[in-house]
């Protein structure tokens, strides 16, 4: 169980915690005008990488705020937390 | 018939104290300090269990938690009893009464030692090929498999123990309080770190503190002198605390562990009770240091598994902690120094040492001379190749070793012995680091594992490190702890120790025999029953894998989790394979490390504390008045209110038709309620809503479909807007929480730019809906100042008003299609709103009815229950709601997917209703629905998901989603029962008042 920094309550344990799937992806602003392959790849296509993952948490039982991760998945380690609108790090 | 096997008082026992016990029906006498196996043992007992598969009898092997065969049933029978208990770590108290698990009728004769015999067709993987087939014989194996197999009894009544959990955060958590936990822990508490130190024994001080030996010194004291001063010194420290007979079970990613406190297992029963066995805590700590030890191998050869085979450390602990002889005839079979340690020990306290086998041929050793001094034989370069003594240790065979050691040569010879110690060095117990995340690496110079690379702030030191001789220890302490805590200096720079032991060791994993392998018994995992030749069987079949080995023969699975043979089953693996140990990797070692109980795990969440549950302020009524309840979510709602000699079909029959005929009243307070706000709530709901709401005037209510992104049905719910910019939505009882974590989701991370705020606001308010053709009356005489005409409250709209002081919010909206009010008040008034209606409702036989009426009565309506009858497949479309689809709105939640190429598909599975040929069949829910019962395969359409008799239309109906539904009016259709068909013809899903006449009546 790892310990997430909430950047508005700060660190607290995952389980006040969820996951809610890879982040930045950006909800299309004209649906109507796409494809199905197109809105395909937005609805269903995430990435599952094992190392450096940017992904969305929500302090569900905390301040309700969701924000941004940057995890390895190989060992859990937290890299980055930021808030959303923020620009990911670069490093 | 009383043994009694002690030599010479131990400080750790206390012979004043007097213990009986029972073991195997038979009372016995032990002393308080004794363990179950060390008071046993004194009474010469070493056969307590047979094995699983092949029911040999086994006996006490170890001293610890590695135990494989000395697991025992205590106190049959009764609420507490408790299989798989490991005699050598359970703490004997007045009253204990255990017995062997695996045997049947009993330990001295047992029907599965057949097995035994029948070992050449038992091989590994033999249950998985053998069993399997034919089918229809598995009852008969599986009773002949689970009576005679047996790996004890779980208790069939409920727990009488109290558990609890607790968490503890600290700076230093120091695992294992052996000689170098001590040194840690002292050191981190000098340094000012907050430090927990924890020990699953019942004692400080690890294997050390029984080291009485001129041969180990520190700073001129025996070792074990010098650590009592230690121990004593840190006992005083404030900031650290100490837990004995606490094991950590598990060691999670940053530093979160998990550890089990055994406060009450040693004690008599008059002082268990009311007071917690089993604490389980959960630790945070900053830093953790790992000093768990290192665990003694077994050495693998023909028949190394008979009762009087155990480790040589164990020998040496029985007769230093527990002042316990383990047999008469001793022999020590090693290739390692440690057997010395042991011979050293017993021939001091005057017990014979009979013979001692090597595999090494010459050692420089200070150990060896001293023994060679007390005349004991010494076989060098030999290695054991049999046992014999069937219930105990009768007798051993030894050969030569070649001298590449791989095969035996020269004359046999036999030595007799009652106790073999077996000595094949050591393994680091990396078992919570491993858990941790961390990485080993392979120590060729004596073939061990030992950590490399720590995913978490921690450290490991002393023998878990892979540091076994004292010298080693004590210089890598200080100089780890300076690294690791960042401090300047310790206490114990300048120790002057002295250790006569010698690292030489010749490894081999597998001994050679005279024999072919297929007609040895070199037992590897000695719980499980697995062999040398199972692993090298299933090399030969072909498994690879560490991981798939494993499991083919069962190695490493049992409750013991092959603390003691899995290296041997690597190396075995690795040698026969060609691989090198380093890559071939170790098995994955999983939480807990000794198993828990559940009622460890559970804690306190058991009984009426198991899982919260929600009552509505109306709950006291409804329990008073004879409601059933069910649950929806964690709410407990009123499901129906049976009347004297009235079933569930009775009361729901007379609900339903009081209703409809007269007035009905539900409490509705668990719907979700969630309340907007803000100068952009009416964009927000047109966007995740399928139909238009900036139209909607103020005081008015719409119902609304909830899409998920890919077009599926995800919530309904009634909306109102109370002002301009202030909406209450609905949501299903089940979905309040998800729903609101959905639109929080959308507003923050999508739509940032809109001005809305939510707020749960569902325990805030009741919820009392009344409905009927009498609602009318019934409300406006409890809400007197209120215009009720149509004009002025028509369907669908909204009222603030008062009752008495009482602020309400009156909607008049239904689920039921009957003329209907809701009335929401602040929830602690929730009772007295509800008590008045029923006052009010009186004289019209107001009715309360349940979810199972409200759910009949909305199904007579084709109204639908999201989760009942949707799942995640099912489009608005599919449930024939076009209308409720705006074709206006540019984008809403789940809009695009409405038409991808699977979702405009004419043959989905669409929402009809289903009505039987014999109006008085009902429907199973749940029921597959097919067309042509001669087509093969049968092409199942769809299924029930609705089914009701209706007191109101005097006939069975159902909702059903069936595959092209739509176009099925009229149709007729089959449901096929196990025992009949069932024709029924399709229809609209709705089905009574098609034209809403009654809403308005
Ligand atoms: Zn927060």
């Amino acid at each position: 169980m790892f310990i997430i920094n909430c950047p508005y309550c700060g660190e607290r344990e995952q389980s006040e915690f969820k996951a809610g799937g890879e982040a930045h992806i950006v909800r299309p602003k004209q649906p109507t005008e796409l494809s199905d392959d197109q809105w395909a790849e937005y609805l269903f296509m995430r990435k599952n990488i094992k190392g450096i993952q940017f992904e969305r948490w929500v302090h569900t039982h905390g301040c309700r705020k969701w924000f941004n991760v940057v995890r390895d998945t190989s060992n859990d380690v937290i890299k980055a937390v930021y808030k959303m609108g923020e620009k990911p790090p670069t490093k | 018939m009383t043994k009694n096997l002690r030599v010479k008082t131990s400080k750790f026992i206390d012979e004043t104290y007097k213990i009986s016990f029972k073991f195997n029906g038979t009372t016995y006498y032990g002393y308080k300090g004794d363990t179950l196996a060390s008071a046993l043992i004194a009474n010469d007992i070493h056969l307590v269990g047979r094995s699983f598969k092949y029911h040999r009898p086994r006996g006490i092997m170890t001293a610890g938690s590695e135990e494989p065969n000395a697991i025992v049933q205590l106190h049959n029978n009764t609420s507490r009893t408790e299989p798989n208990v490991r005699a050598t770590e359970i703490e004997i108290y007045e009253g204990l009464e255990a017995s062997s698990q695996n045997c049947w009728p009993s330990v001295n004769f047992d029907v599965g030692g057949i097995n035994n015999f029948l070992s050449p067709v038992l091989p590994a993987g033999f249950y998985y090929k053998t069993f399997m087939w034919p089918a229809s014989f598995w009852e008969k194996y599986e009773y002949f498999i689970r009576k005679s197999a047996g790996l004890g009894k779980s208790p069939t009544e409920p727990d009488p123990d109290i558990y609890e959990h607790k968490y503890i955060h600290c700076d230093v958590l120091v695992i294992g309080a052996g000689i170098s936990g001590i040194m840690a822990a002292k050191t981190a508490v000098k340094n000012g770190f907050k430090t927990l130190l924890v020990d699953e024994k019942s004692y400080l001080g690890g294997s050390t503190i029984y080291q009485n030996s001129e041969n180990f010194k520190i700073n001129n004291q025996n070792s074990n002198s010098w650590l009592e001063k230690e121990i004593n010194e840190i006992k005083k420290l404030e900031n650290l605390e100490i837990k004995t007979r606490t094991s950590v079970a598990a060691f999670h990613g940053y530093n979160f562990l998990l550890a089990r406190e055994n406060l009450t297992d040693h004690l008599p029963f008059d002082q268990k009770k009311n007071k917690t066995r089993h604490r389980l805590l959960k630790i945070r700590a900053k830093k953790v240091i790992t000093a768990t030890g290192s665990i003694e191998r077994p050495l693998i050869f023909d028949n190394n598994d008979r009762p009087g085979i155990m480790l040589s450390s164990a020998i040496e602990k029985y007769a230093n902690f527990f002042g316990v002889v383990c047999g008469k005839k001793n022999v020590l079979f090693t290739n390692n120094d440690s057997a010395y340690e042991t011979a050293i020990s017993l021939f001091q306290k005057g017990i014979d040492i009979e013979a001692i086998i090597d595999n090494r041929e010459e050692i420089d050793s200070r150990l060896i001379k001293e023994t060679e001094k007390n005349n004991i034989k010494i076989y060098k370069g030999y290695t054991v190749v049999n046992t014999s003594g069937y219930k105990r240790i009768s007798k051993i065979s030894i050969m030569q070793l070649s001298k590449d050691g791989q095969k035996v040569v020269g004359p046999k010879i036999s030595i007799k012995c009652d106790c073999l110690g077996i000595s094949g060095g050591w393994t680091p117990a990396v078992h919570l680091f491993t858990q941790s995340g961390g990485k080993l690496e392979f120590r060729d110079e004596d073939q061990v594992f030992i950590p490399k690379i720590y995913p978490s702030n921690q450290i490991s030191i002393g023998s878990c490190s892979g540091d076994f001789t004292l010298d080693e220890i004590l210089s890598n302490i200080p100089k780890k702890l300076i690294e690791f805590l960042d401090i300047k200096k310790t206490d114990y720079e300048d120790l002057e120790v002295y250790s006569s032991y010698n690292k030489s060791k010749r490894n081999i994993w597998l001994l050679p025999s005279d024999k072919v392998i297929g007609k040895t018994k070199p037992f590897v995992d000695y719980q499980n029953d697995a062999t040398a030749k199972d692993i090298k069987l299933a090399l030969r079949e072909g498994f690879r894998s560490i991981e798939h080995v494993k499991r083919y023969t069962t190695t490493g699975m049992g409750t013991d989790q092959g603390k003691l043979g899995n290296m041997h089953a690597l190396g075995i693996i690795s040698e026969t394979a060609g691989s090198k140990m380093g890559e071939l990797g170790t098995t994955t070692f999983r939480p807990p490390y000794t198993p828990l109980t559940f009622g460890t795990i559970v804690g306190r969440n058991v009984g009426e504390y198991f899982d919260i549950f929600r009552k509505t302020p109306i709950h006291e009524w409804h329990e008073k008045n004879k409601a059933k309840f069910e649950n929806v979510g964690q709410w407990k709602r009123a499901w129906y209110y049976p009347k004297e000699g009235e079933n569930m079909h009775d009361a729901v029959q007379r609900e339903s038709k009081a209703a409809r005929d007269s007035a009905g009243i539900l409490d509705a307070s668990t719907l979700g309620k969630i309340d907007i706000q803000g100068t952009d709530a009416s964009e927000f709901l047109n966007r995740v809503y399928t139909n238009a709401w900036s139209k909607l005037a103020i005081g008015k209510c719409r119902y609304g479909l909830m899409l998920n992104e890919d077009g599926m049905v995800y919530d309904d719910g009634v909306t109102t807007r109370l002002d301009e910019n202030h909406y209450i939505m609905t949501t299903t009882t089940g979905g309040a929480a998800t729903v609101l974590g959905k639109l929080e989701d959308y507003l923050q991370t999508e739509w940032p730019e809109l001005d809305v705020y939510l707020t749960s606001v569902t325990d805030h308010y009741a919820t009392v809906s009344v409905c009927g053709p009498n609602s009318k009356k019934i409300v406006s005489q409890v809400i007197s100042d209120l215009d009720f005409s149509d004009e002025s409250f028509p369907h669908m709209s909204f009222k603030n008003a008062k009752i008495g002081k009482i602020k309400c919010r009156v909607m008049r909206i239904s689920f039921t299609g009957e003329h209907s009010y809701e009335i929401n008040v602040q929830a602690n008034y929730g009772k007295s709103v509800w008590e008045k209606c029923m006052e009010a409702g009186k004289k019209f036989n107001i009715t309360p009815y349940g979810t199972e009426t409200m759910h009949l009565l909305r199904a007579e309506k084709g109204f639908i229950i999201v989760g009942q009858d949707t799942d995640a497949t099912m489009t608005p479309i599919d449930l024939q709601m076009d209308w409720i689809v705006s074709k206006k709105k540019y984008d809403f939640i789940g809009k695009r997917s409405l038409y991808r190429s699977d979702t405009i598909r004419e043959d989905r599975k669409q929402l009809v209703g289903l009505l039987t040929e014999n109006p008085d069949e009902i429907l199973e829910e749940g029921a597959q629905i097919i067309a042509d019962i001669k087509k093969s395969p049968i092409e199942m359409l769809g299924h029930v998901t609705s089914s009701y008799y209706s007191p109101n239309l005097k006939k069975s109906i159902a909702l059903a989603v069936v595959k092209g539904g739509k176009s099925m009016m009229g149709q007729k259709l089959i449901i096929p029962m196990e025992n009949k068909q069932i024709n029924v013809t399709v229809s609209d899903p709705v089905f009574l008042d098609k034209e809403n006449t009654r809403l308005n009546a």
